[in-house]
């Protein structure tokens, strides 16, 4: 077992790493889909978006600077999307909400191809995170180290909101039941908002981590990591926070082991690189079969 | 009563025959070349992919979206069940791999396997997949289809699927013959007909008991299985019904295209057909077929200008270039999304009666003003 | 002896914490119109849920006409309850749970407490569509027209049970466009034209003024004759209850606390403090 934990250190950690970015974003998901019981499909191109701002600003205002601003405008494009392309179709059946968030998605999508021409754009190097780092014989950013960390800051610190604050047991009240919620004064409007700027700050620092690592952002990298953060969360029970980050972990070593480690009983080793993806996907269906509710997942209630 | 649905009836077969006559002509007319024939054709097969995805969202109630793998299975079926033997085995196509199947079959024997074979697929993803609550449905099937296309890119399946590399050199639209004869057919009007028979198929199972009974399962299913129609069967039923034709699309893209590649059908395409769907209107037959032409026109050849600098006149080659297009798209899309989420026909289909209706209240404006009463 | 259409023998059904049928037990004869009343709450419409196979009773056994639909035998904790004199019985005893089509082809047909019309048919449609279970037909041959003449003897059974009812003239309307009296009726027609047996009303009469409920009343004592069926229904209405019913079971907290003629349960104190109250 040691051994093979050192053999494939650097895929097991770039696994952690990839995983921290994944449950940044995957939070956004599970999030949403508890209040609004949406699926939000434009999330992974929010994730994009910010990617994509910060190659922007990173040219004209130094990256100091530009940090804090992408993860402003960041949060302004997830409250803007809410307020423009879902609040409207809040009494709508739900089919219709889902296909205003895959317009959305494509919309963001065809902005991005056109304002980039289609060609990758290359993330600046955040001063710090990129720097790199020895750990047990395997070379490695500091981005690696970091993600893990800041992702379970960034988590210990909104189940603390949750749990403790008045905006929390607000969020909890509409994740249970919307309706009465409503009923008992609860202001909706203001609930639904504060969930997706959470969502997008969250996908903002996933962003800023992930894009370290994978230096190159074009307009459909959002789109198989939202996938994969969507089945995280719902691999994790969508509804609840520690199911996606879990999931989330899995999903990320899971998919860098697959892809480079050493063979495990004949799994593994770089032919297998195309089913990394489709690891995630067959996972997803397991999961549907087995357990729909998710790992963390609330029991399934009887027809009324 | 009756004889109302009688002329109808009779006016719909009239309108249609119109249409394909319509077709006939233009294609012993016009040049071949002229984007029209791309609108038409594409606009076609996506009208059958459309009215299936319509048959098992709009009409059973089911939200799947899983279209494109079902397409991917019918295209790859066809190609390489088409593909002529003696171009199997030599390099041309089967490069890195020994083709494994060594027979082939003509055009129509190649799009029915491609129909049965997404069945066959849909038959068994089926099972487990439709006892799920709606939102895990849409995420089973969008999950299903990358299955499928990561497997039809494995190069472990290289030998029959030819990998992640393109599939080519099958019977394509131009092989089509007049039957008994050598006279190549109108490839236009045989996408057409294809469609038109398949589509006519599908709208023949909706008026059915059968349609009667999906409808009954999208409206209230507890109230369905109280009244002795089986849940399970019947979605099924529809989800495998649905998955057939959009095989056999997949198939006809594949004759239209002359190449196909597994990576073509991503979850964007089933994306693509559901806005078609929405659209045109969830539930309406004529709404899909309109809708998938309207859009098809609208991003192939109407909207093209943006994408070239010149657009109605205008001259801003800055502003229109690639991909403005597309943008402008998507943006129309969100409108039609947020603002128009009926669609064009609601879940009512295209009448006579309604048009005349429409017709001659623009001509008598106080008539309408005291009868009022409903739209029709 | 009368024939045993509908037996339930010790229903139980908990939900969690909650037992919403306790140990209920009864019979319903051939020809007979039961009702079944009981306070808000009482586990009523439960009852019906079980019986149908919306439901698997935690325990318990229902049969139809001597052959058991419903079977469920107790497990872990609830075994210990039912230890005694059918405690043999239980532990032998298959499972059978049927879904609720297998329930209506046996011959059981219900309506809802809350009308469960579909929304986007017509009257016509809504009952045509309850036809479909018993054509003779499959996918193929429907589709193709193979079957017209089925389509045909559906479309004609469906006009006279809508005949029947004064509601053929809505014929070609929304199905929840008409008055909600008459959408009841047209419940009743669809369940109906499943061509049951036995036929679970629940809560027929609700919302309905005196005469409606009068007309109600003989209209189902009309069709019991007619088609020779067996009436089980969920009542409000004591009217109707007492004036139509050969038999009343009163339930309280899902358990059975009264049961004889109309009659004997007017008179019953238990009845009267749960449920009736004294009269004036």
């Amino acid at each position: 077992m040691l051994d093979f934990l050192h053999a494939n250190l650097s895929y097991i950690l770039s696994g952690i790493s990839v995983g921290g970015q994944y449950a940044l974003i995957a939070i956004g998901y599970t999030m949403v889909y508890g209040i609004l019981r949406l699926i939000n499909f434009a999330h992974g191109d929010v994730f994009m978006c910010a990617g994509l701002m910060m190659v922007y600003l990173s040219t004209v205002l130094p990256v100091t600077v530009a940090i804090p601003l992408v993860l402003v405008m960041t949060v302004m494009l997830g409250f803007l999307i809410e307020r423009a392309a879902y609040k409207p179709l809040r009494t709508a059946p739900r089919m219709s909400v889902m296909i205003s968030a895959i317009g959305i998605s494509y919309l963001l999508q065809n902005a991005a191809l056109y304002f980039t021409g289609g060609l990758a754009k290359v993330y600046p190097a955040i001063p710090w995170l990129s720097q790199t780092v020895t750990i047990w014989g395997s070379t490695t950013k500091m981005v690696t180290v970091v993600t893990p960390i800041l992702t379970i800051v960034l988590v210990v610190l909104l189940t603390l909101l949750i749990k403790y604050t008045k905006v929390g047991m607000a969020m909890r009240a509409v994740s249970k039941d919307f309706e009465t919620s409503r009923l008992m004064g609860i202001r909706i409007n203001t609930v639904i908002s504060v969930t997706f700027v959470i969502g997008s700050f969250l996908a903002a620092v996933g962003s800023m981590l992930y894009f370290t690592n994978y230096a190159s952002v074009t307009p459909v990298s959002g789109s198989m990591p939202g996938l994969k953060c969507f089945v995280a969360a719902v691999f994790g029970g969508i509804g609840s926070i520690p199911g996606a980050v879990i999931g989330a972990f899995i999903i990320g070593i899971a998919e860098n082991v697959i892809k480079g480690g050493t063979s495990i009983f004949g799994f593994g080793g770089s032919g297998w690189t195309t089913f990394s993806d489709a690891f995630t996907f067959a996972l997803l269906i397991i999961i549907l079969v087995v357990k729909p509710t998710g790992l963390f997942g609330e029991k399934a209630t009887d027809k009324a | 009563m009756k004889k109302k649905n009688k002329t109808e009836l009779w006016l719909a077969f009239v309108a249609i025959a119109l249409i394909y006559v319509v077709v006939a002509v233009l294609e012993q007319t016009v040049d071949s070349n002229h984007i029209i024939f791309t609108v038409l054709k594409k606009g076609a097969i996506y009208s059958l992919v459309a009215v299936s995805m319509n048959l098992l969202n709009g009409f059973t109630g089911l939200f799947s979206l899983g279209q494109a793998g079902f397409m991917l299975i019918g295209a790859y079926t066809y190609s390489i069940f088409t593909m002529p033997t003696a171009v199997k085995v030599t390099e041309s196509v089967y490069k890195y791999y020994e083709a494994a199947i060594k027979f082939d079959t003509g055009i129509f024997v190649g799009l029915v396997c491609a129909g049965l074979a997404a069945a066959l697929f849909a038959a068994l993803i089926g099972l487990p997949v439709l006892r799920l609550k709606s939102d895990y449905l849409a995420i089973a099937t969008i999950g299903f289809a990358e299955i499928i296309r990561a497997i039809f890119q494995w190069d472990v399946l290289g030998p029959i699927t030819n990998g992640a590399n393109v599939m080519r050199n099958y019977l394509d639209l131009t092989d089509v013959k007049i039957p008994f004869t050598d006279i190549p057919f109108p490839p236009t009007l045989y996408v057409f007909l294809a469609s038109g028979v398949c589509i006519g198929l599908i709208v023949l199972l909706i008026n059915s008991s059968y349609g009667r009974a999906f409808k009954a399962i999208r409206d209230d299913e507890i109230a369905a299985e109280a009244m002795g129609i089986n849940l399970l069967k019947h979605k099924e039923m529809s989800f495998v019904i649905s998955s057939f034709f959009a095989g056999v699309s997949g198939a006809l893209l594949a004759m239209y295209q002359y190449t196909v590649q597994a990576a073509q059908f991503k979850s964007a395409m089933t994306y693509e057909i559901l806005l078609i769907v929405v659209i045109g209107g969830i539930g309406s037959v004529s709404g899909s077929c309109i809708a998938s032409f309207l859009y098809i026109a609208a991003s192939e050849w109407w909207l093209r200008g943006l994408d070239m600098g010149k657009f109605l006149g205008i001259e801003a080659p800055n502003l229109f270039r690639s991909g403005f297009r597309r943008f402008v798209f998507s943006i129309i899309i969100m409108a039609i999304v947020l603002f128009f989420s009926k669609g064009l026909m609601g879940d009512r289909e295209i009448s006579f009666a309604g048009l005349a209706r429409r017709l001659s209240r623009r001509t008598k404006p106080v008539k309408a003003a005291k009868g009022g009463g409903i739209d029709g | 002896m009368a024939e045993n259409v509908l037996k339930l023998e010790n229903v139980t059904m908990q939900f969690g914490g909650v037992v919403a049928v306790n140990n209920l037990s009864l019979e319903v004869n051939k020809g007979e119109i039961v009702a079944l009343i009981g306070p808000n709450g009482a586990g009523k419409t439960t009852a019906f849920n079980c019986i149908t196979g919306i439901y698997d009773p935690t325990n318990g056994q229902i049969s139809f006409n001597g052959k058991t639909i419903v079977a469920n035998h107790p497990r872990g904790k609830m075994k210990k309850l039912y230890a005694g004199k059918n405690a043999k019985e239980y532990l032998t005893a298959r499972t059978v749970d049927p879904t609720p089509d297998m329930v209506t082809k046996l011959g059981i047909a219900r309506t809802f407490q809350n009308i469960r019309l579909w929304k986007s048919m017509t009257v016509f449609d809504n009952v045509l569509t309850a036809k479909h279970m018993r054509a003779k037909q499959n996918v193929f041959t429907a589709t193709l027209r193979l079957t017209y003449k089925e389509e045909k003897r559906m479309r004609e059974e469906t006009a006279a049970l809508l005949e029947e009812q004064n509601l053929m003239q809505y014929a070609n309307d929304l199905a929840v466009s008409l008055p909600y009296g008459l959408q009841r009726r047209l419940e009743i027609a669809r369940a109906l034209a499943t061509e049951p047996k036995l036929l679970l009303l629940d809560e027929p009469a609700a919302g309905m003024n005196p005469q409606e409920t009068q007309e109600l009343g003989e209209f189902i004592v009309q069709i019991k004759n007619k088609y020779n069926l067996t009436v089980f229904m969920i009542e409000h209405h004591m009217d109707l209850v007492m004036q139509f019913s050969d038999r009343i079971y009163v339930i309280d907290f899902g358990r059975l606390i009264s049961n004889g003629t109309p009659a004997v349960v007017q008179a019953d104190p238990k009845v009267i403090n749960a449920y009736l109250g004294v009269a004036e």
